[in-house]
């Protein structure tokens, strides 16, 4: 069993392309983890989106052996957490598993909303945090002003802050120094009870589900019985092990030590991140503080472009929970859209994640509906409900009132952009907290409703900054909200996959600017179609598609009937892809590209 | 009326040359530097000995020399075409015998020839009586010899027939009816009035040509539909118009489900054979060239034959039998098919034509109304929705 003064256990927090993962990198190579050869960059970044998208999305952990100036080696544990806020508990776990952070800002950038949204999850978790000024080695690099930075916005001591290129691998040493010298050694007792804090798991082909753990107290063995506290399963244990980024099976895991274990479990919804691993034979009288389960906070439905391909996407979602149980779906039926699934997620990114892996690893041509939160609506004979579906939104006559979800959102901005951002935050309801400057950058801390946010908010914000924002948000709380839901009816008939909640201020502008637009995008028919948005039952915005006047083919092709044939297979062919609104037939890909538009 | 199906048969040769190509025209049609007239002669014949034997014991009801511009055949090759028919089959008493002719003067020169061939029925491709819009479509001819051609027509040919093309960009109401008066004041028995349409291929679709707008091409059908009704040549097809009786009666073998046999390049036939209770599909070889050389080494330009299944059979005479005012009738379809007419129908889609006022079913048969028949697209595709019927 390693020392516990001999191990330290530390995560990398950054905003963004501030070098997390070069960083990493770097560390594995100078402590001898993977050979040249093995070493390919981002090392940690396995899923391809991970990559492009630079975010990662499970954490994990590698053990370095760092021989210290002090002639000692040191077990290192690095954790590299998720790095976004949807995934934020996961975060939270992540950090609850280790004693220090590295917090890294780009010395030619700055300090950005994820930076801020990080280091404070890091100062809440108790955390030794020693900064880091990455990307020295550029011109643009301040490192002197960056330390000043970070001193004003976070109030931290900078004064230690160590100014490293992780491209170039200036200044690594000092930083593994640091974390020996900086950072407390972790606590535990061996001798008592298992407790080991579920840190995240994922579906492996080969091996079965993983979980990563951080052993508290106690020893983790191969062949005992443990025991999930809060999610009541047992499991045999099969393998014990730590990455190095590979994973090399070791005989035990002691207190302090982080690793992984294999147990015969089938799916990752068996193991809730945050749960507390103990021994079934000896058991630990109380779990780890801090489990809470994962709850979805953005919904959405998910339709297969193609029909035929339904269960295809039911399948794939299958799969992909396998792997990742904070996901939810439940089939679905549109009458504009088809069959389907309404899916809840952690966020919107979560979201965009789950659409594009479907996507692209499966193949899948998808159309997702407008974002929805979760309303809880009180009824007037007092019930209440929650509701993530506009499309199940009680009578209004029924209604008492309405309570949303709001957030708490830190906006990062050059100067020149403030302006812009600050009008759209009061454009989407939002209540300014706090507005900071430092240097040419201001910091904005707004609370907003969150349904306000899930409608290309972030996009707006990047659009009028020409990209310079950075946006993180948390979870705030309820309010009560003047919110109405808005139905859009095609040929009187309501489209579901349309209708939206939004605060009754909005409700008839972005009513009509749903009928304009669908106005534009469905083709005549033979019938006139009336477009309505409508409330309850009172209609607030209407337009109308006038009849098609002719359709014929009117020249002559003497005996030549394939002429006239194509034609007909090819409009029979269309209606494969129509929707049946009363009398008229509407083309799904109008629902289809009504949905992609932007809102403006 | 017999009009069983097989009997009688219409006969469609296609003559595939023009002098210059119409820039809105894809019908198989090609410029020929030179022409061995002898050669295409034989080759039309052998093609349609070839078919005598299989056809034995029918009686012809129609020729119809089509193109392309038959109007530049020798007039021998359509004479010689025509005793083969008579040889191989019986000719109706009342047979008609259509030829296609373009309006210049060295063509109208042949009309005496030609009716003294057998042609009894022209079709001359007048297009406009506008020398502007003459210009814009490509024609060869001006207004003037139309008119001249028009003249000599009626007096060589017991019937005839001339096309006229509208609604072309920027064609004004006021300006229609005035070519509407003139044609009405010109007509024979039958005028066939057509909507220009950009056809893909066309040096106009690669232009990317405009046609009237949509709303104007409508009014213009209406106009067009009002005026030759009461001039008393009302429309019987959409296209199509006739005083009683001066139908084309090769066209309507088309468009009633009848038997026609196709000869010459990219010809287009159905041929039903009761014995064997089925209709065949076939087309002959397009390329003239290609045409000529099949037909010189085994007798026929045969690209593809086949049986229709009894599906594509129904929808292609529900698809034609629409085109005419008329509509199908129960009975013919029965005749045709033996399946009762609504049974082939997308019940769902009936009903939204009839509730929308598209289209009349009775006891006669279902036909399109006017407004209908302006949507005829549409109008088949809800009919037509799902397959027709169980298979059977
Ligand atoms: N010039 C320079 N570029 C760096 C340095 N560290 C990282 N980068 C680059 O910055 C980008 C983002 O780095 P990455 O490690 O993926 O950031 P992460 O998103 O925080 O994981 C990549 O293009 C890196 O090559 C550095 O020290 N100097
Ligand atoms: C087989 S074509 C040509 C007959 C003859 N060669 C002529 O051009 O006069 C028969 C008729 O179809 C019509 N037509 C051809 N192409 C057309 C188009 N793109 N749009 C509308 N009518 C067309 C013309 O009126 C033409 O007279
Ligand atoms: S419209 Fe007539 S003349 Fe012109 S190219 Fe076509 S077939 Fe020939
Ligand atoms: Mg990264």
């Amino acid at each position: 069993m390693t020392d516990l003064s001999h191990i330290r256990n530390f995560a990398i927090i950054a905003h963004i392309d501030h070098g997390k993962s070069t960083l990493a990198d770097r560390l594995i190579q100078v402590c001898g983890g993977l050979t040249r050869r093995e070493m390919k960059e981002q090392v940690l970044d396995t899923m391809d989106i991970e990559r492009e998208r630079g975010i990662t999305i499970k954490a994990q952990t590698v053990r370095l052996n760092y021989t210290a100036k002090d002639g000692v080696t040191y077990q290192l544990n690095l954790v590299d957490t998720p790095g976004h806020v949807d995934f934020a508990y996961e975060v939270s776990r992540s950090l609850a598993s280790c004693e220090g952070s590295l917090l890294v800002v780009d010395a030619s950038q700055g300090v950005e909303a994820q930076t801020l949204a990080n280091v404070y999850q890091a100062i809440d978790a108790n955390h030794e945090i020693v900064p880091v000024l990455n990307k020295i080695d550029l011109p643009a690099a301040e490192p002197e002003r960056i330390s000043r930075q970070i001193e004003e916005v976070i109030g931290i001591d900078a004064g230690g802050a160590l100014a490293i290129s992780a491209k170039t691998g200036e200044g690594i040493e000092a930083v593994l120094e640091a974390l020996v010298e900086r950072l407390p050694p972790p606590a535990g007792d061996g001798d008592a009870p298992l407790k080991a804090l579920l840190v995240d798991s994922w579906y492996d082909p080969y091996l079965g589900v993983m979980v990563l753990v951080r052993v508290k107290d106690g020893v983790l063995k191969k062949g005992m019985k443990v025991r999930m506290m809060a999610g009541g399963t047992t499991h045999q244990v099969e393998q014990v092990g730590v990455f190095t980024p590979k994973p090399v099976r070791v005989d035990q895991l002691g207190p302090g030590e982080m690793g992984y274990i294999t147990a015969a479990i089938k799916t990752v919804a068996e193991t809730n991140v945050g749960d507390t691993i103990t021994d079934e034979k000896r058991r630990a009288a109380r779990a780890l503080p801090g489990f809470k389960p994962s709850q979805p906070v953005v919904f959405c439905s998910l339709f297969p472009t193609d029909s035929s391909d339904f269960d295809n996407l039911r399948e794939s979602l299958a799969r992909l929970r396998l792997n990742d149980s904070s996901f939810h779906f439940e089939a679905e039926t549109s009458a504009a859209l088809g069959f389907g699934f309404r899916c809840g997620f952690l966020g919107l990114l979560h979201l965009e994640i789950i659409q594009e892996r479907l996507e692209r690893e499966f193949g899948l041509d998808l159309i997702t509906t407008a974002p929805s939160v979760i309303y809880k609506i009180h009824q007037i004979d007092g019930s209440e409900i929650t509701l993530h579906n506009p499309a199940d939104m009680p009578d209004p006559v029924k209604i008492a009132s309405i309570d949303e979800p709001w957030i708490k959102a830190t906006i990062m901005v050059p100067d020149e952009y403030l302006g812009a951002i600050l009008s759209i935050c009061t454009e989407r309801r939002g209540e300014q907290v706090e507005l900071t400057y430092a240097g040419n950058r201001a910091m904005a801390v707004y609370r907003l409703p969150l349904n306000e946010v899930v409608f290309d908010f972030y996009d707006r914000l990047k659009s009028v900054s020409k990209g310079y924002a950075s946006f993180d948000y948390e979870i705030d709380d309820y309010r009560q909200g003047n919110l109405t839901k808005v139905s859009i009816l095609v040929n009187n008939e309501p489209v579901d996959a349309l209708s939206f909640v939004t605060h009754a201020n909005h409700a008839e502008s972005r009513g009509r600017a749903i009928c304009e637009r669908l106005k534009k995008l469905i083709p005549r028919q033979m019938f006139k179609i009336p477009i309505q948005a409508a409330i309850g039952g009172k209609v607030v915005a209407r337009e109308t598609i006038s009849a098609m006047r002719k359709d014929v083919t009117a020249k002559c092709y003497g005996g030549d009937v394939s002429r006239k044939r194509k034609l007909l297979d090819k409009q029979k062919k269309g209606k494969k892809k129509m929707r049946q609104f009363g009398r008229v037939e509407i083309p799904q890909s109008a629902f289809i590209a009504a949905l992609r538009m932007d809102d403006d | 009326m017999d009009r069983s199906p097989g009997s009688p048969l219409a006969i469609y040769i296609h003559w595939p040359f023009c002098l210059s190509k119409c820039p809105y025209c894809d019908f198989n049609s090609h410029v020929a530097e030179s022409m061995d007239h002898a050669r295409w002669r034989a080759a039309l014949l052998a093609e349609l000995d070839h078919f005598a034997a299989e056809l034995e014991g029918r009686t012809v009801g129609s020729v119809f020399f089509g193109g392309g511009t038959p109007s530049l055949m020798e007039p021998e090759t359509v004479a010689a075409l025509i005793a083969a028919a008579g040889r191989s089959w019986r000719l109706a008493e009342d047979v008609e015998i259509t030829l296609e002719a373009n309006p210049t003067s060295v063509e109208a020169g042949r009309f005496g020839e030609l009716a003294a061939a057998g042609v009894t029925r022209l079709s001359l491709g007048v297009q406009s009586f506008d020398d502007r819009a003459l210009a814009f479509l490509g024609r060869g001819h001006s207004a003037g010899e139309a008119r001249a051609a028009i003249d000599l027509a009626r007096s060589h040919f017991p019937r005839f027939s001339f096309d006229l093309i509208y609604a072309l960009a920027g064609q004004t109401e006021t300006a229609w009816r005035k070519e509407l008066v003139s044609a009405l004041e010109l007509a024979g028995d039958h005028l066939s009035l057509y909507q220009l349409t950009i056809e893909p291929g066309t040096p106009f679709f690669r232009q990317d040509m405009a046609v009237a707008a949509e709303d104007t091409a409508a009014d213009l059908y209406a106009i067009t539909r009002e005026t030759t009704e009461k001039a008393g040549l009302p429309a019987y097809e959409v296209s199509n118009h006739a005083r009683p009786g001066g139908e084309s009666r090769h066209n309507l073998a088309y468009w009633r489900g009848g038997d026609y046999l196709g000869l010459g390049p990219g010809a287009h036939g159905r041929l039903t054979f009761k014995e064997e209770g089925a209709t065949h599909a076939l087309h002959q070889i397009s390329t003239p060239a290609r045409w000529l050389d099949a037909v010189e080494r085994r007798g026929h330009g045969t690209a593809k034959r086949r049986a229709l299944e009894a599906e594509t059979r129904r929808e292609e005479i529900l698809m034609m039998g629409l085109l005419l005012t008329a509509g199908l009738g129960r009975k013919r379809f029965r005749d045709l098919t033996g399946r009762g007419l609504e049974d082939c129908l997308d019940r769902a889609g009936l009903r939204r034509m009839v509730e929308g006022g598209f289209v009349e079913v009775d006891e006669r048969g279902i036909r399109a109304t006017r407004e209908g028949m302006l949507r005829l697209n549409g109008v088949l595709a809800a009919l037509l929705a799902s397959a027709t019927g169980r298979p059977g």
